[in-house]
Parts: C-alpha cells; sequence; structure tokens
C-alpha cells in the first residue's frame, strides 16, 4: 500500500506539469475528446452500478413474498411453488468446476505448447485456429453436444443417459479454452527473451525454465486468462441448456458430475420467457440472476485481488 | 467497456436507419394494397400445425402476413397478456390467473378449441416394452419405478424425459397422468426427470437411448420412437395413440388444442379464426397428425 501511494506522490507534480502545458493550449476539440473519453471510462461503473440496482430492485420482494428457507428447498418446481435454489446453485457449480478442471490444465499446456515450443510457422497456423474455436457459436457446440458427445458419453461410461454434467463440462471447457489459450499465449509472448536466456545459460533445460522462469514471470496474464475463461464457462446458457438434461436434483458424491444437472443461467432462460411479470416465480428468477452476478463479482474480485498482491510483491523483489 | 461508445454509436446508427426505411416505405405500402400483419406465438406443440395454416393462408390471402412462433403455452398466453401478439397458441387451458392478470388490463380473453391432439408416451425402438397401464406410467414419472425389469423390460435404469415446464403438455402430463386426474393429488415428477427445451430434443435423445421414456404430441411422434398402448387400468383394454382413437376417445392421454385472442376479434383476426374452423385448414390438421374437429 505505501509503495503504491509513494509512487503516486511522484507521479502527482509530474500530472500537473502536464496538465497545465496542455492548458496553455487547449483547444475545444481536445476538451470534448477527453470527455467522451472520461465518460467511456465511467459508463463502465454507472452500467455495472445500473444493472445491480435492476437486479435488486426485481429481486429483492422475492423476501417479502416467501419465507427465505423455502429458497433453501431442496426441491425446484416453480409452477407448484417449489422455489429451492440449492439445486441450481450445485447443478452451475458442479458443472463450472468440471469445466475448469479440463479447460485449465488443457488450455495451459497448449499455450505454452504454442508460445514456447512450437516452431514458429506451426505457431502461426495454430494461433488462428485456435481463435477460429473459439468463434463457433454456442448453439451449433451444443448441436454437436447432442448429436455426437451425449451418445458417446453414454456408450464409453456406461451411464443411463449422456445428457449429463460431464456433457456439459466438456463443451463449457471447449468453449473455454481458447479463450485460455488466446490470453495465456499472449502473456507468454510479452516475457522477455533475455530471462528465457539467462535461465538457459544457467543450466536450465526448457522444461525447467518454462515451468521456473517464464511461466511465473506471465503469471498474472496466466491468471487472467483463466478467469476470463471461467467467466464465459460460469455465464454459458445456450449450451448447457441444450446437453446437461435440466434435471434440478441436488449433486450427490462423485459421480454428481455424471448425473444430468440444472444450471442457473438455463434455468432463467428456460423459465423467463414464461412468466407473468410480478409473479413470485419471476422475482425469484431475479434472485438467481442476483446470485450469479454476486458469484461473478467474487470471482473477479478475488481474482484483482491475487494479481494485485503478485504485483506488489514483484515490484518488492525487483526494488 | 472500451466498445461501449462504439456499440453506442451503432445503436444509434441502426435507428436511425430504421426510422429512415420505415419513413421511405409507408407511402409506398399505401398506395398498393393494406398488408396486415398477424402476430401468433404460443404452444411448440402447435407451432407446426400454425405455421401450415399461416403459409396457407397467406397464399390464399397474400395481403395478410403472418407471423408464427413458438416458445410454449405459457409464453404465448404471456404475449397476449402484455399485448405483443394478437393471438396465443395454447395446448392447456388458460389458468385462473392467467385470465384474472388478462382482465386486469381490461379485456378478457376469449377460447377457440381448434383441434384436438393425443399425448403419445413414447420409448426407443430397442425397448421390448410396448404397454403400459395408466398408474405405471405415473409412478415411472414421479420414480417409483426406476428399473425396465419392474414393468416387464430388460434389466435397465429409466431415464425420464419431459418437457420444460413452461410447455402446455408438460402441465397436462402432469395432471392426467403423473397425478392421473387427481386435483388433490400432490405427486410431483422425480427431480432426476430430464428436462429438456424441445420436442425435438426429447425425439433425438429417445432415439439414440434405449433406456429413455418420454411423451410428445402426437403430430410429433415419428418412425425413430416406439408409442406405448395404455390402458386406465389393469382391467381396460390397453389402446395405442392414432388419429382414430383419439376421435373416439378410447385413448385416454388426449386434449383439445386452443387459440385465445384479446377481447372478441376482429378483422383479419376474425377471418382467419373462421377459416381455421373451415375444411381446408382442418384438412391440414390431420395431414400434421392432429386430430381435426368434428
Amino acid at each position: 500500500m505505501s509503495r503504491r501511494f509513494t509512487r503516486q506522490l511522484e507521479d502527482g507534480p509530474r500530472d500537473m506539469t502536464v496538465s497545465t502545458r496542455k492548458a496553455t493550449r487547449r483547444n475545444p476539440f481536445e476538451i470534448l475528446l477527453e470527455t467522451l473519453v472520461r465518460v467511456a471510462g465511467y459508463s463502465a461503473v454507472v452500467f455495472v452500478a445500473l444493472i445491480f440496482v435492476f437486479l435488486m430492485r426485481e429481486a429483492l420482494p422475492t423476501f417479502n413474498e416467501i419465507e427465505t428457507d423455502e429458497l433453501f428447498n431442496r426441491r425446484w418446481y416453480p409452477i407448484e411453488d417449489y422455489f429451492g435454489i440449492l439445486p441450481l446453485l450445485f447443478g452451475s457449480l458442479v458443472i463450472t468446476l468440471g469445466a475448469a478442471l479440463i479447460a485449465i490444465p488443457f488450455g495451459l499446456m497448449t499455450a505454452v505448447y504454442i508460445a514456447e515450443i512450437a516452431p514458429r510457422w506451426l505457431r502461426e497456423l495454430l494461433k488462428p485456429l485456435v481463435e477460429v474455436l473459439g468463434g463457433i457459436p454456442s448453439v451449433v457446440l451444443g448441436f454437436l453436444g447432442i448429436l455426437v458427445l451425449a451418445p458417446l458419453i453414454r456408450r464409453i461410461l456406461h451411464v443411463p443417459t449422456g445428457l449429463t454434467a460431464f456433457t456439459g463440462a466438456v463443451l463449457l471447457a471447449g468453449m473455454a479454452i481458447p479463450t485460455i489459450v488466446s490470453v495465456a499465449e499472449d502473456a507468454l509472448d510479452t516475457v522477455p527473451k533475455a530471462y528465457r536466456d539467462a535461465a538457459l545459460a544457467l543450466g536450465a533445460t526448457h522444461w525447467q525454465t518454462i515451468w521456473r522462469v517464464t511461466l511465473p514471470a506471465a503469471r498474472s496474464g496466466v491468471l487472467t486468462a483463466t478467469m476470463l475463461g471461467i467467466g464465459r464457462a460460469i455465464g454459458e446458457t445456450m449450451t448447457v441448456m441444450m446437453v446437461t438434461g435440466n434435471a434440478p436434483q441436488i449433486p450427490a458424491g462423485l459421480n454428481a458430475l455424471f448425473m444430468p444437472l440444472r444450471t442457473m443461467t438455463a434455468t432463467i432462460a428456460a423459465e423467463m420467457g414464461e412468466v407473468a411479470s410480478g409473479s413470485v416465480h419471476y422475482h425469484v428468477l431475479f434472485t438467481i440472476g442476483l446470485t450469479l452476478f454476486l458469484i461473478s463479482l467474487a470471482v473477479n474480485l478475488t481474482a484483482s485481488a491475487v494479481l494485485f498482491r503478485a504485483r506488489r510483491r514483484a515490484e518488492r523483489l525487483l526494488s | 467497456m472500451k466498445c461501449s461508445g462504439y456499440l453506442l454509436a451503432l445503436a444509434i446508427a441502426v435507428f436511425t436507419l430504421g426510422a429512415c426505411d420505415s419513413g421511405r416505405q409507408q407511402p409506398n405500402s399505401e398506395q398498393t394494397v393494406e398488408t396486415v400483419t398477424l402476430i401468433n406465438k404460443g404452444s411448440d406443440t402447435i407451432v407446426n400445425l400454425a405455421l401450415a395454416w399461416a403459409e396457407a393462408y397467406q397464399k390464399m390471402r397474400p395481403n395478410v402476413s403472418i407471423s408464427v412462433t413458438g416458445g410454449g403455452s405459457g409464453t404465448g398466453i404471456a404475449a397476449l397478456i402484455n399485448s405483443t401478439v394478437d393471438i396465443a397458441n395454447a395446448s392447456r387451458r388458460m389458468k385462473n390467473k392467467e385470465i384474472a392478470n388478462a382482465e386486469e388490463t381490461g379485456v378478457t380473453p376469449v377460447e377457440f378449441v381448434i383441434a384436438s391432439d393425443g399425448i403419445a408416451v413414447i420409448v426407443n425402438p430397442e425397448n421390448p416394452v410396448d404397454k403400459l397401464t395408466l398408474q405405471q406410467v405415473s409412478d415411472i414419472f414421479s420414480g417409483k419405478i426406476n428399473n425396465w425389469s419392474e414393468v416387464d423390460g430388460d434389466d435397465f435404469p429409466i431415464v425420464r424425459l419431459s418437457r420444460e415446464v413452461n410447455s402446455g403438455t408438460h402441465v397436462y402430463f402432469l395432471e392426467t397422468v403423473v397425478r392421473m386426474g387427481d386435483k388433490k393429488d400432490e405427486t410431483l415428477f422425480s427431480t432426476s426427470t430430464l428436462l429438456l427445451p424441445s420436442s425435438e430434443g426429447i425425439t433425438t435423445e429417445i432415439s439414440q437411448n434405449r433406456n429413455a421414456i418420454g411423451y410428445d404430441g402426437l403430430g410429433y411422434v415419428t418412425d425413430a420412437v416406439k408409442t406405448i398402448a395404455i390402458a386406465v387400468d389393469d382391467t381396460s383394454p390397453y389402446v395405442s395413440p392414432t388419429v382414430e382413437t383419439v376421435v373416439d376417445t378410447t385413448y385416454p392421454v388426449s386434449r383439445s388444442l386452443y387459440m385465445y385472442t384479446l377481447g372478441e376479434p376482429t378483422g383479419a383476426t376474425r377471418d382467419y379464426l373462421d377459416w381455421i374452423f373451415g375444411p381446408d385448414a382442418q384438412a391440414i390438421v390431420k395431414e400434421l397428425g392432429f386430430v381435426p374437429l368434428e
């Protein structure tokens, strides 16, 4: 904290000289441009705040209309007034965790291969291909899941149906991997060549250089890549709705990944079109939306806290 | 959030263009024939029928344009209450709550029975089971029966498939089959029931998976799945769902299909509904595997 503060102090006077210099030759166009840039910058904060207020306004009546413990009921069946959101919460968590477990190792390995190991011509071929993979519409992946992946999973794993949380997790991983690869590869690419040369000169093997020097140096970018990937997975709706079976059951035990589960996003997507606005069901759906919002907020805050601490530590080490 | 400025600009551009367009087109359309647009939305069970009707009707009356979308009975009725559609399709009757909601806006919804439909219980063609009593079907969907061997089938787990809760077919099946018509019964679908967003999803899964059982409107049953003959109780005969058994009401799981308008229909909507009750439209009903009105 103190370091940041001193840096601000150092920055202070420099800022002032810049602005005084600017004041002498300011033209209206520059002022307009500056204002626009500033508005664009603040708009992010304003939009998030507005969305939060809107969600709160639509979600809060829930707590007047039904008892709070009804929300922690084990059953979700809104047309008969069962509003337990636990099965949906666990469904989302299991599927997202499953997707993360597949996507993070696979994505990072791909990124390391592309950035550090692959020859130049292969890298120039692989990177755009991975990005094309990221551009496939999720509904197309959903069809692929229903027609190809689900029957395959049923036959290979001998589960009663192929429409399971695992099927969803595999497809979500497929969707998160391009994001992870792309961002992580960029981060690895920005690590100065001198770091690698130094490690190699000290006698480290290629693998040791990657694992002990390059990856840690690109840590913040790698973490961002992971977070963006998971962010894409938890918010994805269409694919999970098509392939996870949408059965609102509470996952039990280790085989939870191979059961049909229902996610929060799929629930909102499937039911929002049908509810009368202002009904209990409507408010509960907004409560689910609010829960999703808070979860992704928590994930992002954790990520930036970790990043921030890592950066400060790096600064301390370098100084 | 860098791109929010661009997005805004784009949105403004699109709006302005849209405005220009409609401004240019309006005088033109007044000179030619006046086109009427009818918006028709609701039950996924009815959507193919409604599309076929709209197509035939537009061929006959080129000045009428009818847009048909699905989404589920509940979706259509909600849209009707919000006055965003002219006609709502529903595979169930409006609930009292929905009628009350509509009346709050000052207009009473008007109901039209447009055709009948049988709900077929379907399994994979490889499944040896081909007849069940209503009680057995109810026990399967409520989770009391979990293996095909309990209903004289092979030793395979049962995978239950259902439409989403916004589907009129779902509500109808719950009331008529799972609860066997008993209004006080509070049996629910088993939590392990897969809720699929479309009829196609159910047909696809059943045609691939020999463990699966599901239900669907007669109009959606294909050769890739097998229908189950149903008996009301142990002593009654087992009846397969066909157009004939639905017409003579021997098949126990059949229902009416509805269209709703807000208030008595007038103008183009009236003409369209009159045509639907005529022989041409009812012939289409039969072609699509539904059951025409008498």
